[in-house]
């Protein structure tokens, strides 16, 4: 018996929410048994191989086929399933994200697997297999038992503590004939923020509102950010006006972020932005109107004027940092 | 072209969720349905892309007889016909064999759905069709266009997005911006009282997973206010109690 990790790269780097993909499949063996084994696609430094490793991985196939670097879903899914194969695996982890969802889905049909997706936490052992996950865009959870041999979990950030002292992989070339039928869908660019952590991946997540009151207005959240070594979300309103990137949008029709610390600056607190922001361990509110709804998520507010209290805040910080 | 929409019939975003029967159904008491908002927008992408090629629109959703209001907006939007796979929807394997058998009969060029359900978030209906079908699935689809039978796609990625050029049929697993969403409007509402709706069973009961259990989250604890003056307590706290920082 064996788990499979299914690994997303970026830039030849392995992203962080795979690592934690890892280190979940670790502690899931260490509760079941057998051994973990990492997927790899496309050119990955050896560097980045490595921390597969420290993860938790014993083993990682490589793929280095260059044109699966980038997210060609249906060649993806094709490696995949020839992995679980000649792994005899019968449970296949990966991190929830846009590609991992739809290599996730053809998989669960290719190896006639029962999925669950949004996981928090390890599974439950005692009577079946039994799996939570979010559901409600955060709202609620469901326990779910997964009926079939073969299983998928695709796993929240957070679900598990990432780990770093794992010992050294061996990595293995790892090859599959590929027909043509797999790159049907065809990459004619990507527009991608280089070097900016990645909301969904991050740890701390700084988030602005329509309080903010213009575009012109973000380098005080930027500066924060930067101190705080965070990511940077906005409100509905925020990317619909065109002030910020759609991508940083944060919410029920947006991103879901899970990082231990959300600090919301200038948004009320719109029942659809909580749902996108509640997995959050631990939530700061920054808002000049007490009455504002946001309070009653939060964990820590500060009732005032956002310009006056973000400098002061970012110069704090990089004193605690210093 | 012949285009298949797949909406869900949802909570409204505001709805409080509550659960009865032992945690084993969702408490449907004073809860707005809706039209999932993703499935809304690749609604409303659909009635336009209609409007340039012409062809039909057909919407459907795998659900029990409560759906059909929901369907009926669907029609007062702009499509043409629903058609309502009468079940409840157990779970996406379940949903997603539904919708293949009856996509496969149907001979769609184009299956727009929303990017996920809002009320199990799975986002993994469309991607599960695509390969029971053996068609390409692209999602978030963010813009859509078609030129000729190539679809022209924007897609999100984490930090970006990229651009794609499919031959169809495909699938695409909508959210914003790649329509406004609609409004049905009298004339709208007019017609879709006389349009077809039609009813068909389930054509297999296969399940891969089963809730054994609903649950709340915890309830929050108070607020700690701290003064507008002392930002430093907050950097305090957030390092020495939350052990965050
Ligand atoms: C179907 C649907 C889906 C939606 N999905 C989302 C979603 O995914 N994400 C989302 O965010 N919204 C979503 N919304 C919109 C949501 O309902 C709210 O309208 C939106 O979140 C409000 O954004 P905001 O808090 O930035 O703006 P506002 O509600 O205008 O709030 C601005 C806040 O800033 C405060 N403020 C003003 N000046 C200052 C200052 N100087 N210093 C400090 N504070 C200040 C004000 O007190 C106020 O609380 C959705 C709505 C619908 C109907
Ligand atoms: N019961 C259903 N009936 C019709 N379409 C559905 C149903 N469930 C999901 N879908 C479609 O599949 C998409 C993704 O759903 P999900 O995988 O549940 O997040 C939705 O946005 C819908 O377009």
């Amino acid at each position: 018996m064996s788990i499979l990790v299914y690994i997303e790269q970026a830039e030849g780097d392995i992203k962080k929410s795979s690592l934690e993909a890892i280190s979940y499949a670790k502690a899931l063996s260490e509760k079941e048994g057998g051994k973990v084994t990492a997927v790899a696609l496309g050119t990955i430094s050896s560097n980045a191989l490595a921390k597969a490793g420290s993860a938790g991985a014993e083993k990682v196939l490589h793929v280095a086929d260059e044109r699966l670097s980038a997210g060609i879903i249906q060649a993806h899914a094709h490696v995949v399933a020839s992995a679980f194969e000649q792994e005899g695996a019968n449970t296949l982890i990966l991190a929830k994200s846009s590609l991992g969802d739809a290599i996730a889905a053809r998989l669960a049909i290719k190896l006639n697997a029962g999925l669950v997706s949004n996981v928090v936490e390890l599974p439950d052992l005692t009577s079946g297999y039994k799996v939570k996950r979010s559901i409600y865009t955060g709202k609620a959870f469901a326990e779910t038992n997964i009926l079939t041999e073969n299983k998928i979990l695709a796993v929240k950030k957070n679900a598990v503590d990432l780990k770093t002292d794992g010992e050294e992989a061996s990595v293995e070339p790892f090859e599959v004939n590929l027909p043509e039928s797999d790159f049907a869908a065809k990459i004619t660019s990507t527009d991608k923020a280089a070097g900016d952590i990645l909301l969904p991946e991050a740890d701390i997540v700084v988030s602005g509102g329509r309080g903010l009151k213009g575009p012109e207005n973000w380098p005080i959240l930027e500066d924060l950010a930067k101190a705080l070594g965070a990511a940077i979300g906005c409100s509905k309103p925020v990317s619909d006006l065109g002030w910020r990137p759609h991508h940083e949008h944060v919410g029920q029709t947006g991103i879901k972020v899970s990082p231990s610390l959300y600090i919301a600056v200038g948004i009320s607190g719109a029942i659809q932005h909580l749902a996108g922001v509640n997995a959050s361990k631990v939530i700061v509110v920054i808002n000049k109107d007490p009455e504002a709804p946001f309070f009653k998520a939060a964990d820590y507010g500060i009732v005032g004027d956002a310009f006056e209290i973000l400098p002061k805040l970012t110069e704090a910080i990089k004193v605690i940092k210093e | 072209m012949k285009i298949l929409v797949c909406i869900t019939h949802v909570p409204d975003t505001t709805s409080k969720i509550r659960f009865t029967d032992n945690n084993t159904k969702l408490d449907k008491a004073g809860v707005q349905f809706i039209i999932g908002p993703y499935d809304d927008y690749a609604l409303a992408r659909a009635v336009e892309i209609k409007e340039q090629t012409g062809g039909s629109l057909t919407v459907l959703n795998v659900g029990e007889a409560e759906t059909d209001p929901t369907l009926r907006k669907a029609l007062a939007i702009g499509a043409d016909e629903a058609i309502r796979i009468n079940s409840f929807p157990k779970d996406s394997l379940f949903v997603a064999k539904q919708i293949a058998h009856y996509a496969k009969e149907g001979g769609y060029d184009l299956i727009l759905m929303g990017r996920e359900s809002i009320d199990f978030n799975g986002g993994m209906v469309h991607g599960m069709v695509g390969e029971l079908l053996g068609i390409p699935s692209i999602s978030p689809v963010m813009k859509l266009e078609i030129d000729d039978n190539i679809g022209k796609l924007a897609r999100e990625l984490e930090g970006g997005k990229e651009f794609l050029e499919v031959k169809l049929p495909f699938i695409a697993g909508c959210q914003e911006p790649i329509a406004e969403w609609k409004i049905p409007n009298m004339r709208g509402i007019m017609s879709a009282r006389t349009k077809s709706l039609q009813v068909v069973e389930p054509v297999v009961d296969e399940v891969f997973s089963e809730v054994v259990e609903y649950q709340l989250p915890p309830a929050k604890g108070a607020v700690k206010l701290i003064d507008k003056d002392n930002v430093e307590e907050l950097v305090r706290l957030l390092k020495g109690e939350a052990k965050v920082l």
